[in-house]
């Protein structure tokens, strides 16, 4: 299996981790990911409100290069808000002809075309459908025993585009969290908002929303939160603090779904990129974390 | 009379039908009728206001007899309604009746045209088309064939009890095959009915009764219709009877097997309680069952599963019904007239509404649910408690769940908003709880639904308008804590609630079986495109089917309540009763037949018939139709490479002629 990498700027930026334990994950199950030659801004949040149509036409410039690298192969964005804005660009153009002729306009001057024809794809998506879960369930070393997770999907891979899984009730990661050996929780707010770009514009509604997230995930007696999108994650991360100041005291970690699966396939704490939270997750990871003999007796217990 | 006028001259009539102003306001009638006359061999052409009218058929009967006519061509709506009521005049007035042709200028014409001019000239060139090939028709001669008194009811719900029990009183025979174990179907699971709240089991129960024992009714439950063949007034049908592994003309349901089971309590999900109660291997889906005998389920059965069980149940029945070797066995019967009562299966929220928090969170039911929690038969005896025993003090009902939604099924299911009423009622009286309604739109259109819905508005039920979005267990004030909370938009109030309540009921729609199309195909007819059986004429045929002689009743038609049911299923047994009683019935001519001399004995047209019409007749190496069996639908005689298959009315110079003649113009 092999698939073209989109990271966007949050996997090089705030969201390292992700693109660290996305690539250390996929390594692992020997799937291929070769990243996007000379990508660029997916067009998303503020760019898509200020210009929708030069917004379409940044997005459409990584869709052609995708179909020239690697024809006929899939895109992998881990980024929930580029996955939504590649996905909506290809949904605008093929229902607009007339926004489909002016990024064809654009991409002519660039000396570049695109067919609409490669996928964008979410990395859970690919994991869950593509590879399977008797495949994940397989590469298990380190079972995440007794561990709870409160499953946070977050609002754009199943919004407006439900393509994998259902836009209200999402289950993908959940069965993927369990084929790990994890517990899953039941986490009624798994699809609510973050707070998204609010906590950098409205910053009482973002952090209100963000401590809403963080504070059930504790009343549910979670251990950590596990996430799809750099966002939610740098959200509840970061925000964490301010928000326990503004509302009540809240220690709930937030990490990738890929850096939990790095831990129970055998991978250090640092390759996962673990030691980048804010919120330590070390607590409740600790277990799973250590290597040699004693760390395994350990996880045998 | 001239039966067979055929040959020598054509005398050709045109009537040119108004159809008061559907056809005039759009074509120039009189033009028409004008043009007409010119028309070679036309002797007379007239327009009339309404030609199917009385006076419009007797006009067509005179100018037959004062002008010597020997064909008629009729232009007015299409054939499907009214070429009967002219073919019928035709033959009055002393015709063959096939001497005729209907040319249609109304749903083909006046009803898709804006352009008066255009439309006219259309009607003009369908005319002359029509009076073209009906020069080229023949005498053809109906054939008859006698008709079997049985009558197959499928499907043992109140449908098929109703019409079962119908034609068994009017001393025919009746076959009612049902799929499970015992009859009565979804009513049986009601504890009271809307809006009179009549007891559903004190209305049901008897007539249940009267048909195990009724001496002209054969009941075979845990049976499935296998295969149809034939036509109207002669069907065979072929019932597959699974084994329950007790013989039922043994055992008297003394149930003293269920007692000595091995297994001494329950252990598996009992369907008849929506999962809510659990029963043993060995059991009786219920109390009022018919029939009164118990089943083996061989998925749960120790000795099915192991070999291994010491068989109480065997020891305890002295009159040796068990029968762990008992096969599945065929039934074949002849009728000539079945009844279709199959019913319905309510929407199921698990993967479809997860946002309604089905079978994700503990106290969300579905009404069914309800129905058996506020049964006294049912698994609590009549108790309306949650998961834990405890009593709900809130109860929110949602209704059309899954109805009226392009997401789901995009039809308003009928029966919701008043069992919603009824559920309502019967909580609130049981628990004296808060009892909240979440409604998109009240429907209570039937005697005395208006009336219970004033009733519950007095009795203090409360009553939102607002699609609810979702149901969840997320806590935002201090008083939701441990409770369900339901969110919805108040579009009277014009704001966002979030109510808490400790259970809440999804008013699921009611849908199509999801095995109805194979039922479709078993018996040869025709589904709407949401997958509810066709019938012929949304008003004016709504028992019958495409098929003759097979007709609907109740719920697999469409949506409807008990009142509703019963009436369409005594319509459903009376139309078979009046086919029955008529002894014969006449097949239409249009069959297809072989010219023995042509036919080449490739076999291409065998597999293509749907009603099995054709065989080989491996002497002769020619195929040959049945005319009994063939509907004339036509795809023989156009898949045959030597063109040696004919079909009567749509004969080669027939169809030519009427080709070549509409598209003279162009």
């Amino acid at each position: 299996m092999q698939y073209v990498y989109y990271p966007g700027c949050s996997l090089k930026g705030t969201g390292r981790a992700y693109e660290e334990s996305v690539l250390a994950v996929f390594d692992k199950l020997g799937i291929q990911l070769a990243e996007l030659e000379d990508w660029n801004c997916c067009g998303a949040t503020a760019y898509m409100s200020v210009d929708e149509h030069r917004s379409f036409a940044l997005a459409a410039r990584n869709l052609a290069l995708a179909e020239r690298q690697a024809p006929d192969t899939a895109m992998v964005v881990p980024c929930s808000g580029c996955y939504l804005t590649l996905n909506k660009t290809c949904h605008i153009v093929k229902d607009y002809p007339e926004i489909a002729q002016e990024v064809k306009t654009a991409l002519d001057r660039a000396g570049l075309e695109w067919k609409n024809r490669v996928e964008v794809r979410h990395p859970l998506d690919i994991l869950v459908q593509d590879l399977g879960l008797d495949t994940i369930r397989q590469a298990v070393v380190r079972p995440l025993k007794g561990l709870k997770v409160a499953p946070y999907y977050g609002c754009q891979i199943v919004r407006p585009y439900s393509t994998f899984d259902h836009q209200i009730y999402p289950t993908s990661m959940d069965h993927l969290l369990e084929a790990l050996g994890a517990t899953v929780m039941h986490y009624p707010l798994k699809t609510k908002c973050c707070g998204g770009s609010m906590t950098g514009t409205v910053p009482e509604v973002g952090k209100r929303l963000s401590y809403i997230l963080l504070n059930e995930a504790k009343k549910r007696e979670a251990d950590l939160m596990a996430t799809v999108c750099p966002l939610c994650q740098f959200n509840l991360d970061a925000y964490a603090r301010d928000a326990a100041h503004a509302y009540g005291p809240v220690n709930m970690p937030v990490v990738y779904f890929t850096q939990l699966m790095g831990l129970a396939f055998g991978l250090s704490a640092k390759q996962v990129g673990l030691q980048r939270n804010i919120v330590s997750a070390m607590g409740s990871l600790k277990k799973f974390c250590s290597t040699g003999a004693a760390g395994a007796a350990a996880t045998a217990k | 009379m001239n039966g067979g006028n055929g040959d020598g001259d054509l005398r050709i009539g045109v009537y040119v039908c108004h159809c008061g102003i559907n056809i005039a306001s759009m074509v120039d009638v009189e033009k028409v009728a004008e043009r007409a006359a010119a028309m070679p061999h036309v002797v007379v052409a007239r327009d009339y206001k309404y030609m199917c009218s009385d006076p419009g058929q007797q006009m067509i009967a005179q100018d037959v007899r004062n002008h010597r006519l020997n064909r008629i061509v009729v232009a007015a709506c299409s054939p499907l309604l009214h070429e009967k009521t002219f073919r019928g005049a035709v033959e009055r007035a002393g015709l063959n009746p096939f001497f005729f042709h209907m040319a249609n200028i109304r749903e083909h014409d006046a009803w898709v045209h804006e352009n008066r001019d255009e439309a006219t000239t259309k009607a003009i060139d369908l005319i002359r088309a029509a009076v073209r090939r009906v020069g080229h028709h023949k005498a053809l001669e109906r054939r008859t064939v006698s008709i079997n008194p049985n009558v197959l009811v499928v499907g043992g719900g109140i449908a098929g009890i109703h019409a079962a029990l119908k034609i068994a009183d009017a001393g025919r025979r009746v076959y009612l095959v049902e799929r499970e174990l015992s009859i009565g179907g979804h009513m049986a699971k009601f504890d009271k009915t809307f809006p009179t709240l009549d007891c559903a089991a004190c209305i049901l129960t008897p007539k249940m009764s009267q048909v195990k024992d009724h001496p002209n009714i054969t009941l075979w439950t845990y049976s499935e219709v296998a295969g149809v063949e034939g036509f109207v007034g002669n069907f065979k049908a072929k019932i597959r009877r699974k084994p329950r592994y007790i013989d039922e003309e043994t055992c008297v349901g003394c149930l003293e097997c269920i007692e000595a089971c091995i297994f001494k309590e329950g252990k598996f999900p009992d369907e008849y309680n929506e999962g809510l109660s659990k029963r043993k291997p060995m059991y009786i889906p219920f109390p009022q069952a018919v029939p009164q005998v118990t089943a083996i389920d061989p998925e749960t059965c120790l000795h099915f599963k192991t070999g291994k069980c010491k068989q109480p149940c065997v020891s305890v029945c002295d009159r040796k019904a068990i029968d762990f070797d008992q096969k599945e066995r065929i039934e074949e019967i002849e009728v000539g007239a079945i009844v279709i009562g199959t019913g319905f299966q309510t929407f199921n929220p698990t993967d479809r509404l997860p946002q309604y928090g089905y079978k994700i969170l503990d106290n969300v039911y579905t009404a069914l649910e309800v129905e058996r929690l506020v049964n006294s038969s049912g698994p609590t005896g009549g108790e309306v408690v949650l998961r834990d025993g405890s009593r709900p003090r809130a109860v929110g009902i949602l209704h059309c769940i899954g109805s009226r939604d392009t997401k789901t099924n995009i039809w308003c299911s009928r029966v919701c908003c008043m069992y919603s009423l009824k559920l309502a009622h019967l909580v609130h009286e049981r628990t004296k709880a808060e009892v909240y309604n979440f409604y998109i739109d009240m429907r209570a259109p039937g005697k005395g639904y208006e009336e219970f819905y004033n009733r519950l508005l007095e009795e203090g039920v409360h009553f939102i308008r607002g699609k609810v979005g979702g149901v969840t267990d997320w806590a935002m004030v201090p008083e939701e804590e441990g409770r369900l909370v339901i969110r919805v938009e108040d579009t009277l109030g014009g704001f966002v609630r979030r109510v808490p309540v400790d259970m809440v009921v999804l008013s699921t729609g009611l849908e199509p079986r999801a095995d109805a199309d194979d039922v479709r195909r078993t018996f040869n007819i025709s589904c709407s495109t949401e997958g509810f059986f066709l019938e012929r004429h949304p008003k004016l045929a709504p028992v019958e089917t495409a098929s003759d002689g097979i007709y609907l009743a109740g719920c697999c038609q469409a949506p409807k309540d008990i009142p509703d049911t019963v009436a369409q299923a005594g319509a459903a047994a009376a139309e078979a009763l009046a086919l029955i009683d008529r002894g014969e019935v006449e097949l239409e001519p249009n069959t297809a037949y072989i010219d023995a001399d042509e036919c080449s004995g490739c076999k291409s047209c065998l597999s293509l018939c749907p009603y099995n019409a054709i065989s080989f007749i491996e002497e002769k190496k020619k195929a040959e139709i049945n005319e009994a069996l063939c509907k004339g639908c036509g795809t023989c005689v156009a898949a045959c490479p030597s063109g040696s298959i004919i079909q009567n009315l749509f004969e080669d110079d027939e169809i030519f002629s009427e080709i070549a003649e509409v598209l003279s113009d162009v």
